[in-house]
């Protein structure tokens, strides 16, 4: 028996019973779709089609339909890019770190949050690909055996070990994520009225029977991949962060950068994640399982990875001056003053002043108020990496060279078109697939709901009382 | 009747049967499994539905195929091989070029009979193998586009296309007719055999005028020296005063007297001596930039301060003191005096005044120093200017007086670039016969009544005299591309003469150069080498000099221009890249940025940030411009530094309106805005500004103007060299736990062994003066795209090369009393009057490179001869070298440039067949998505080895140049094998370690194979780093 603090809020509410759980996740996909959902998918496969366009001319055209010179190489490119990436965080760290750490209240999030995880690395991939001046080539830079002769690729570039690190991160999360659906998808498809229902989850179930064995090897797996992800994790970030870490560039020749660059990701996927939950659970009426409860937890780790991004800002600004070297110094004070002043301010505010709001719990377990600052979260972090990158390459060491860059209309589309392109796979995801995992908040259930088994008559089960040990573990 | 013999297809024809009959008529006479919708047969519902598909994927199949074969270029080759054409190995011509008043002594490279690239001629005394930025840029000219491909005449009010015997016979029949005079107008002729052909014609009849001009002019020069422009020379001159004279920019020979010029300022340990050069100018120019002390001065000063200087040096070396007003800034010019005096016969005081009075002083302060015999060379003027103002704007209004009867044009397009132009065209309605002998239609040819269009001078005989006894040759080096006549030959043909004009030259060379002996062997050296000096010739007929102006007379004039000098005044000037604009449609001179502005494709408004500020303008505002005699400009602002106090400068060039695709309706022509006097035409003007509201942005290639107190460029006073020479370098020191040692000796890196040769390059900042001969240079050689002015605008240039220009500030980070983040924006504004410092930047080839490391696929990788490689094909085009690159010397093709509609009109030399004929055969036209940067022009060294090898020899030094190295008038650029003790690099190395070397940002220890050497100013000062 687990002892259940009496101060703890219940992470399940409204008197859910097993069924009601089954009933309330699985209403979204056999239900006819919601108005609301059909309009927002038209709005994001509008976003698609400019995605479409956009790429269609980068590929026709060349870079050159991007507002990049040749001062400044990347701009929303690898804004993008890590932007997409970091937002990825939320749902490996919730699904990995806080599944080793047995932390309850990630259950009713995980799977959308590992959604979430899988389509922004999906639309990060996008930029690697994308930038390259011959993208058609972008397969030269696999350590693939071929008759060009002696070509290998570059294991000193960081781009190399970004490819490495996006495809493991990518594969690990999307094993760990179709292997957590697999039960869910099971009762959907036992649930199942339509013949081509049927079919299509009997495929995507894998035959699974819910037999303890299952259950067993289920277990194993899921744990087995929760220790893979986690130092992904860390790793992956670091790994994008050395990108700009191991060049010579002032403002990127940064040794805090990998730390920096995690806290950052978790702090824009959490913040990513709230946008998107507060959303789905308002439209599919999932209340009782994304509760208040939920929200703050996560708040509180957006202020915490509020607070060490905000520390790294101020210390890079430190070591500038403590360093001496005058192009570190300038950087760094061009960022701040520099022609593009407002980035840096608009990112100071976004990422260290607005989340410092959560310090007040009336605001951390507001629904308006998080949903409002998610966005400016997520928004400030656009913003760090456009000013890492773009205020750091404008004006480097000769000033000669230095340039500014102002974007095409084209890289515009390319960047909201990845965001059609992300909630059109959302959408679809959370109109055809369990958004919430339905076995992992049944498991919750007797310790986490408000739901006073041993005084009340109500149960957890609809019709039968007392089987309260199915699952202790 | 004969009896038809009838042969069948097949069996089936000879047996007719009535299924074959059928059929017969159908186009596919056998079964095709296709049935008609009609045809009911028992299978109808399904075969053709299968039968379609299966059609349909067949044919989609056989269409995709066919669309992914690439068109078909034929290759032909030689059936009979040219006897001097090896494919792949290049022919070398000595030739001559000479434009606009600019003369070069040149090499034309050819490759399978086409040229694809001008050199300097080492042989040439003159131009000492250094090669003017226009020069370099010639080679793209013969295969602009615009070029006629053949004879014109006017049918109606059309201009069509005629032959060659029928415009002959034509214009033969209305020259015999002729009722008044014939003039020939041209630029300044050097040629004495075309003098000669000229006379020849114009004595056939009864009137006949030879007029002259040139349209930036050197008229007062001329005149007030006796017929021809002194023969300077500043290798001799230790302290040289020049007011308003672009002597090593456009003014007169730009490559001999950047030859000249730098000769006694390029400083040693040794010789630690060099002149000191004072210009008093109105806008800053290329010479100004690279003065000692420069002082800014309005036009309507310059003779005050020009006659101020002649009364201290009269007043010191004894002579007349004439009554003119005073020069505000006396102390410059006292020193200036000082000094000049100090050096007599060792001085040079010049003047690009086109003010008679101004020059007359110049020739007599000269003569007053004891110059003429020292730094003027009496026995060799210089012709290269030959024009006459007056006889210009006489046959103006002869014309408009309706006495002239024939007018025929050659190298001359008044329409354009005279500031009559109005009159011009006015006077031309009243001209019976006009022919022009222009290679286009251009302002001038587009009221001509025939148009016989001259070859190219590289497909053109021709002699050159820039100065009197040297000598120089053009000879052809591709058969002519069209069906054009070399303008000689017209002018034979209309004479009635038989000579072609190759016969007219050797027969004009046997009876006045050759000094007996062997003619023809005397010719073919003469051919081969270019150049024939030391020749006792008559030297060239000067213009008509009615009477040498007085010092009185001076005087007087002077003080007129200085009571005139109020408000507001304009300097219309020369830029050294596209001169007075009539090589306009070459695209790299369009590219090539102004040394000083770096502005590309546009002229502009200089303003003074003074005069911005009092009215409220920003760069990039248009604004109107209105002279006082009522000529109106609008052009965009652009914030000068060093322009002097309430002037505004206009550059001429611009404005084309029938140059051709490239350069038309490029920017505004300024020539009207000059003032039309009697006695010529002065390159000023009062003006009156007003803001129109509109904006239009220039390009510049440089948009941050400041050094910010970084140790890029470094530079010390001439005085402080003299101290120690040891102490004029900073060189950056990293502490590490056995006390400060330079970055090198810091390193986590293995270094790289080279072991038979590790290329290396010198670039001295105290030769360097900003030409830009290098960067037209390397485009050639290195086939790099032109972009054009938006991609210019998007600061996306393509040159492998460019030249850094920064001016000094006043703000400096150790000296200011503001606050931090104030201080670094004023470290951003130039000084009012600042100091300049050029810096060639290109890939310094590190051996810690950053580039290569971080390249994903190896695209960039290090030689073993120490050069910093681009393997193009490899190259996917992440970026993220040009990112790492602390430089920014690497290009990204971010477009196709080469066979895009897109850039066709800038790039035509890799979108036209004709002009494809310039690529570099040697070098890759890059695709669009890679990378490209200079690469220290290693199919030149790949040649050198090559050879080297057959000779069974090492490669010697000075026998691998880079195309910078090669064509840098200054010889600021070395290049070289450090791994070779005694090569040229190798000693500069050694004899500047720990002096003058130093790499720039040495402290990213990235090892650069490039070592700058700092720039020594001799202007008294002892401030460093300005």
């Amino acid at each position: 028996m687990q002892h259940v603090s009496p101060v703890r809020e219940p992470l399940v509410t409204g008197g859910k019973t097993y069924h009601d759980i089954t009933q309330d996740v699985c209403r979204q996909v056999e239900a006819k779709p919601n108005i609301r959902w059909a309009i927002a998918l038209a709005v994001s496969l509008f976003f698609l089609g400019i995605f479409i366009y956009s790429v269609y001319r980068t590929l026709w055209f060349g870079i050159g339909e991007w507002g990049l010179n040749k001062t400044v190489n990347w701009a929303w490119d690898i804004t993008n890019f890590v932007w997409w990436v970091g937002i990825g965080h939320a749902g490996t760290l919730i699904s990995a770190i806080l599944l080793l750490f047995r932390q309850k209240w990630r259950s009713s999030i995980n799977r959308a949050a590992e959604a979430m995880t899988i389509f922004a690395v999906i639309c990060a991939a996008m930029f690697p690909v994308l930038h390259m001046g011959r993208p058609w080539l972008a397969y030269w830079v696999l350590p693939l055996p071929n008759t060009f002769g002696s070509l290998w690729a570059n294991f000193n570039s960081p781009l190399l070990w970004d490819v490495f690190a996006i495809s493991t991160y990518f594969s690990v999360s999307l094993v760990f994520w179709y292997l957590g659906l697999i039960p869910d998808f099971a009762t959907i498809r036992d649930r199942a009225t339509g013949p081509i229902a049927r079919r299509a989850y009997a495929l995507l179930s894998f035959g699974w029977t819910g037999s303890a064995k299952h259950w067993s090897r289920y277990e194993t797996v899921s744990l087995i991949l929760a220790g893979v992800s986690t130092p992904l994790v860390l790793s992956v970030h670091t790994i994008v962060s050395m990108d700009f870490a191991t060049s010579v560039i002032p403002g990127w020749h940064t040794t805090i950068f990998p730390p920096y660059f995690v806290a950052g990701a978790i702090f824009s996927g959490f913040a990513m994640v709230l946008t998107l939950m507060i959303i789905t659970r308002d439209v599919f009426s999932l209340k009782d399982y994304i509760t208040l409860e939920h929200i703050e937890s996560m708040n509180k780790v957006i202020i915490l990875t509020g607070s060490i991004v905000g520390v790294a800002y101020i210390t890079e600004f430190f070591i500038a001056w403590y360093s001496g070297v005058e192009y570190e110094q300038y950087a760094f004070i061009n960022r701040a003053t520099g022609p593009y002043w407002w980035a840096y301010w608009s990112m100071m505010t976004c990422n260290v002043i607005t989340p410092q709001l959560f310090w007040f719990r009336k605001i951390r377990r507001s629904v308006v108020a998080t949903f409002i600052i998610s966005i400016f979260v997520n928004i400030g972090m656009w913003f760090e990496r456009f000013v890492i990158i773009v205020t750091s390459l404008h004006r480097d060491f000769l000033p000669s060279s230095w340039a500014m860059f102002s974007p095409t209309i084209i890289d515009v589309g390319i960047y909201v078109g990845t965001l059609g392109l992300f909630f059109t796979l959302f959408l679809l995801f959370a109109k055809y697939f369990p958004v919430i995992n339905m076995f992992e908040v049944k498991t919750i259930l007797k310790s986490s709901s408000g739901v006073q088994h041993s005084h009340t008559p109500e149960t957890m089960h609809a019709h039968s009382p007392n089987n309260q040990a199915q699952h202790d573990k | 009747m004969q009896q038809k013999i009838k042969y069948w297809k097949g069996l089936e024809e000879l047996d007719n049967t009535p299924e074959f009959v059928k059929n017969s008529q159908s186009e596919f006479a056998e079964f095709l499994p296709v049935k008609d919708k009609n045809d009911s047969g028992p299978n109808s519902e399904v075969a053709p539905r299968r039968d379609f598909l299966k059609l349909l994927g067949f044919s989609m199949a056989a269409a995709a195929l066919a669309s992914c074969e690439a068109p078909v270029r034929k290759a032909i080759p030689y059936l009979n091989k040219p006897e001097e054409v090896d494919p792949g190995i290049p022919n070398w011509y000595a030739s001559t070029y000479f434009v606009d008043g600019d003369y070069n002594s040149i090499l034309v490279k050819t490759r399978e009979g086409r040229p694809i690239k001008v050199e300097g001629n080492p042989l040439s005394s003159i131009t000492r193998g250094g090669l003017s930025p226009r020069g370099q840029a010639t080679v793209l000219s013969l295969y602009d586009t615009t070029r006629l491909k053949g004879p014109v005449s006017k049918k109606g009010n059309k201009q069509v296309e005629a032959n060659w015997e029928q415009i002959d016979q034509e214009i033969s029949t209305k020259l015999a007719q002729v009722n008044g005079k014939v003039v020939l107008v041209s630029t300044t002729i050097i040629s004495p055999s075309t003098k000669s052909v000229i006379r020849e014609f114009g004595a056939k009849y009864p009137s006949f005028e030879h007029v002259v001009y040139d349209p930036y002019s050197a008229s007062a020069l001329i005149k007030a020296n006796g017929g021809a422009v002194p023969g300077y020379d500043f290798s001799k001159a230790k302290t040289i005063v020049s007011f308003g004279a672009d002597f090593i920019g456009p003014w007169l020979n730009q490559v001999e007297f950047a030859k000249q010029y730098i000769t006694n300022r390029k400083v040693t340990k040794d010789n630690p001596n060099m002149s000191r050069h004072y210009q008093f100018e109105s806008t800053l120019s290329l010479t100004g930039a690279n003065a000692d002390i420069r002082v800014p001065i309005k036009p309507s000063e310059e003779g005050a301060a020009v006659a101020a200087l002649y009364n201290r040096l009269a007043q010191g070396a004894g002579g007349q003191v004439l009554n003119t007003p005073a020069f505000a800034q006396s102390k410059q010019l006292d020193a200036a005096a000082q000094e000049l005096l100090a050096n007599r016969g060792a001085s040079l005081v010049i003047s690009g005044s086109n003010d008679l009075a101004v020059q007359t002083l110049v020739r007599e302060i000269n003569r007053l120093l004891g110059n003429e015999g020292t730094t003027i060379n009496t026995a060799a003027p210089i012709y290269t200017k030959q024009g006459d103002d007056t006889q210009m704007l006489r046959f103006i209004n002869e014309m408009n007086a309706g006495t002239v009867g024939a007018v025929i044009f050659y190298n001359a397009n008044p329409v354009y670039n005279h500031p009559q132009a109005d009159k011009v065209v006015s006077g031309l309605k009243k001209v019976g016969v006009k022919i022009s002998l222009a290679d286009r239609i251009d302002e001038t040819a587009a009221f001509a009544d025939y148009i016989t269009p001259d070859h190219h001078h590289l497909e053109s005989w021709n002699d050159f005299e820039p100065r009197r006894g040297f000598l120089s040759l053009s000879q052809p080096t591709i058969s002519p591309l069209f069906k054009t006549r070399q303008a000689q030959d017209s002018l034979l043909v209309w004479s009635g003469s038989r000579t072609n004009y190759y016969d007219y030259i050797r027969n004009n060379w046997r009876t006045n150069y050759a000094k007996g002996g062997n003619f023809d062997a005397f010719w073919d050296k003469a051919v081969h080498d270019g150049v024939l000096e030391g020749v006792a010739t008559a030297g060239q007929s000067a213009p008509a000099i009615t009477a040498p102006m007085t010092m009185a007379a001076a005087a007087v004039a002077i003080n007129q221009t200085a009571r005139a000098g109020k408000g507001i005044e304009l300097v219309v000037y020369q830029k050294s890249t596209i001169g007075s604009g009539i090589e306009a449609n070459n695209p790299w001179l369009q590219e090539l940025s102004d040394p000083i502005s770096r502005a590309t494709w546009d002229n502009y408004l200089a303003l003074p940030v003074s005069l911005a500020k009092e009215m409220g303008i920003q760069q990039n505002d248009v604004i109107k411009v209105t002279t006082s005699n009522g000529k109106t400009i609008e052009l965009p602002a652009l914030i000068q530094p060093g322009q002097a106090r309430n002037t505004v400068g206009i550059a001429v060039g611009y404005g084309r309106t029938h140059a051709g695709l490239v350069a038309n309706n490029v920017g505004q022509n300024a020539y009207p805005l000059a003032t039309v006097t009697a006695n010529g035409i002065l390159f000023q003007n009062g003006v009156k500004l007003e803001k129109t509201g509109a904006e239009k942005i220039i390009a510049q290639t440089q948009t941050h103007h400041t050094i910010m107190d970084r140790l890029v460029v470094q530079e010390a006073s001439l005085a402080d060299y003299q101290k120690n020479p040891k102490e004029v370098t900073e060189y950056i020191k990293i502490s590490t736990p056995n006390g400060k040692q330079s970055p090198s000796k810091v390193s986590l890196w293995y270094d790289y062994e080279y072991k038979n040769h590790h290329w290396g390059m010198v670039i001295d900042l105290n030769s360097c003066i900003g030409c830009g001969s290098c960067v037209v240079g390397c485009a050639a050689e290195n086939n790099t795209p032109i972009v054009g002015k938006q991609e210019v605008l998007n600061r996306r240039e393509m040159f492998w090369l460019r030249i850094d220009r920064y001016y000094s500030s006043d703000t400096h980070k150790e000296t200011s009393d503001k606050g931090v983040i104030e201080t670094y924006h004023l470290m951003e504004e130039p000084s009012e009057n600042p100091q300049v410092i050029f810096q060639p930047m290109l890939c310094q080839h590190c051996n810690h490179a950053p580039c290569e490391t971080v390249c994903p696929v190896l695209a960039t990788t290090h030689s073993s001869e120490g050069l910093n490689q681009m393997a193009y094909n490899r190259c996917v085009g992440t970026r993220y070298c040009a990112n790492n690159c602390p430089y920014k010397v690497r290009r990204f093709n971010w477009f196709a440039y080469s066979d895009n509609e897109k850039f066709a009109t800038q790039n035509f030399q890799m979108n036209t067949d004709l002009g494809r004929m310039v690529l570099n055969p040697d070098v890759t036209v890059r695709a669009r998505g890679v990378i490209e940067k200079c690469s220290f022009c290693v199919q030149r060294i790949q040649l050198g080895k090559l050879e080297a090898k057959k000779a069974k020899r090492r490669p010697q030094d000075g026998e691998i140049v880079t195309a910078c190295a090669q064509s840098c008038p200054t010889n600021a650029i070395v290049f070289g094998d450090m791994k070779d003790p005694n090569s040229q690099v190798s000693q500069i190395l050694r004899r500047e370690d720990g002096e003058r070397a130093f790499h720039v940002l040495e402290e990213l220890n990235v090892q650069p194979n490039v070592t700058y050497l700092t720039k020594i100013r001799n202007n008294n000062q002892t401030t460093k780093n300005a």
